[in-house]
């Protein structure tokens, strides 16, 4: 006991043997069951991304190679053509679904960004009616888009609007489809502006309307645009709602917004071509899936470069 | 820094606050900045008056029954532990309590006189009058430049924004830090810098009040230095009301000092603050009237 030499000598094998109890029980202990459980859980996942992954791969392989002979600026200057499918084109079609995004856009924007406003920093959530619409919105973004072509017949083309089958009719009826994704995206957008900011401008006082217009807006916007952007490019990629209002199948000219005299837009006009009995049209289809898909892959990585440039940190 | 401070003080000379008291809260003040020279008519005078004034969010009292009067031209300090409602007594003098929509404030806030609750007062020429500081530093996302620019863009003021935005970052202590740098994101300064410039950006529209909110809580202690001599500098011009968890901060920083509890009621299920003592800092912190202050101040509880 008075002996330095063996007490700290003790010490060490009192620590040494304390400390290889508490690896082999916490950082050891680990049941081996457990460690295969969880290994298992990780292979499945990756199956189910690859599964996938392997789907979509497939399509677009097949999509290529069945398109390959037409993969050439003919399919973008040429129009439809009924005689001479192996030269035809999606010129018509491609203008009918810029002139239905374009208006799309235009409708959408101002009534997504202000009703998202309204529903973030207006509106008083203790009030009924803000909850029924709150609900409302948050459903109809999950509505089936044939629904909206149905709305869009019986309500724009017929009924009491009566617009008839004309493009600005398809128009309302895609900006009726992603309006509720609209709103979603850009209330999600207002709310990650943190209240802070806000009162910041308030305490300097600003007027509510000053800090909305001059922080709150332009703080959102980058979000608000990827938003708009992602709906938008569901809607260039719907057909149901369109073959319902009026886009019609062989249309050799170009559309206009108001003319009654039938348009049609990119995926109405695939879904025609491979209805067709020719070879000719189906080639012509797997042509018209690759072109839809570099559009819509060109769409979202804007959105996606829009939102990591602009992104915000807070 | 002493070169600077002389220069800051050759430039204004005791210009009186643009925010005029006499001009009732009811009525638009134009914010201009004038270099007028001459003494402060209204220092010395009460800025606040506060009488039986509680605040409920919900129904449920957050704070009751506080009076006390608030100077001019002084730093006026709000202690007490978390939950005494100091931070709500502060954000009734410039209504930002009206955020909230569930909040009620009851009893009297007189702001040279004028009911700041009286029914045809307009918040935002409230706080244009009485400026905000926040605990947590909150710049906009934009340059410094339009950072300090925002403020008197929002409220028309007329003149040369370039010599506006120098005048309130020199007032803030800042100007020398980022004068090469305006057109920079103001996320890119440090957090003790992001306040100043809250605080210059507040100096900006020229108000005759400074509510600060627990300004230094996120800083580090050489950053909380600058702001508590900015603060000595700036009661020459402006009235300061500043709640803090930092008793040597109050001691250090104010003349006046507000002491708040938490009190419970018998059934221990509803709390509220309520003010204990309010006196002159000295006296609150070497001599105070009641053994409640007494035991916090010394650190016994709290």
């Amino acid at each position: 006991m008075s002996d330095p030499i063996r007490s700290a000598e003790r010490t060490r094998l009192a620590t040494a043997g304390a400390r290889s109890v508490t690896e082999a029980t916490v950082l050891g202990g680990q049941p081996t069951r457990d460690v295969l459980k969880g290994r298992v859980f990780f292979a499945f996942l990756l199956l189910m991304v690859g599964l996938a992954l392997l789907g979509l791969a497939a399509l677009i392989v097949d999509a290529v190679i069945d398109g390959s002979s037409r993969l050439d600026t003919s399919l973008i200057t040429e129009s439809t053509s009924r005689i001479s499918p192996e030269t035809a084109g999606y010129a018509n079609a491609i203008l009918g679904t810029v002139y239905l995004i374009g208006a799309v856009i235009l409708m959408v924007v101002p009534l997504g960004v202000g009703a998202a406003l309204y529903l973030e920093e207006y509106a008083d959530r203790d009030r009924w009616w803000n909850r029924v619409v709150e609900v409302n919105v948050q459903n109809l973004a999950a509505v089936p888009s044939i629904v909206y072509g149905i709305l869009g017949l019986a309500f724009i083309v017929r009924g009491p609007i009566d617009l008839g089958f004309i493009l600005f009719a398809g128009a309302i009826t895609l900006s009726l489809l992603v309006l509720p994704t609209v709103i979603i995206a850009g209330r999600e957008a207002i709310r990650a502006v943190p209240p802070s900011i806000r009162e910041g401008s308030l305490a300097l006082g600003a007027t509510k309307w000053q800090t909305i217009r001059r922080q709150v807006l332009p703080a959102a916007i980058p979000g608000i645009a990827t938003g708009v952007i992602l709906a938008v490019s569901r809607a260039a990629g719907e057909t149901a709602p369109l073959l319902l209002v009026g886009a019609t199948t062989f249309v050799t000219f170009n559309p206009t917004v108001f003319g009654d005299n039938g348009y049609t837009a990119l995926p109405v006009l695939i879904f025609n071509n491979a209805k067709q009995a020719q070879p000719e049209f189906q080639v012509l289809a797997a042509a018209g899936i690759v072109l839809m898909l570099v559009v819509i892959l060109v769409m979202n990585s804007f959105a996606i470069w829009l939102r990591n440039r602009y992104e915000q940190r807070w | 820094m002493s070169d600077q401070v002389t220069e800051r003080s050759e430039r204004d000379t005791d210009a009186v606050p643009a925010a005029r008291p006499d001009v009732p809260l009811t009525q638009g003040i134009a914010v201009a900045h004038h270099e007028s020279t001459g003494t402060d008519p209204w220092a010395g005078d009460k800025v606040f008056e506060i009488d039986g004034l509680s605040v409920a969010y919900g129904g449920k009292t957050a704070v009751k029954d506080v009076g006390l009067d608030i100077f001019r031209n002084e730093v006026t300090a709000m202690i007490g532990p978390s939950g005494c409602g100091k931070s709500t007594l502060l954000r009734c003098l410039n209504r930002m309590n009206d955020l909230v929509p569930s909040a009620e404030v009851t009893g009297t806030a007189l702001y040279h006189g004028q009911d700041l609750y009286g029914p045809d007062v307009d918040p935002v020429e409230v706080r244009k009058r009485i400026g905000m500081v926040f605990q947590k530093p909150n710049p906009f996302p934009k340059s410094i430049y339009d950072n300090i620019a925002f403020g008197p863009r929002v409220l028309g003021v007329k003149g040369d924004m370039d010599e506006i935005v120098e005048r309130a970052l020199r007032r803030g202590a800042l100007w020398d830090e980022v004068k090469d740098r305006l057109k920079d994101n103001a996320y890119g300064m440090s957090g003790g810098q992001q306040q100043r410039l809250c605080i210059a950006r507040c100096l900006a529209v020229d108000p005759d009040v400074i509510l600060m909110d627990e300004p230094c809580s996120a800083l580090d202690p050489i950053s909380t230095g600058k702001i508590e001599d900015l603060m000595q500098e700036l009661k020459e011009r402006y009235s300061i009301v500043i709640v803090t968890h930092n008793m040597q901060q109050a001691a250090r920083v104010s003349d006046k000092t507000a002491f708040l509890i938490v009190e419970l009621d018998s059934t221990e299920k509803n709390r509220w603050g309520q003010l204990v003592e309010y006196d002159q800092t000295e006296k609150i912190f070497t001599n105070p009237a009641d053994e409640r202050t007494e035991a916090y101040v010394t650190g016994k509880v709290g």
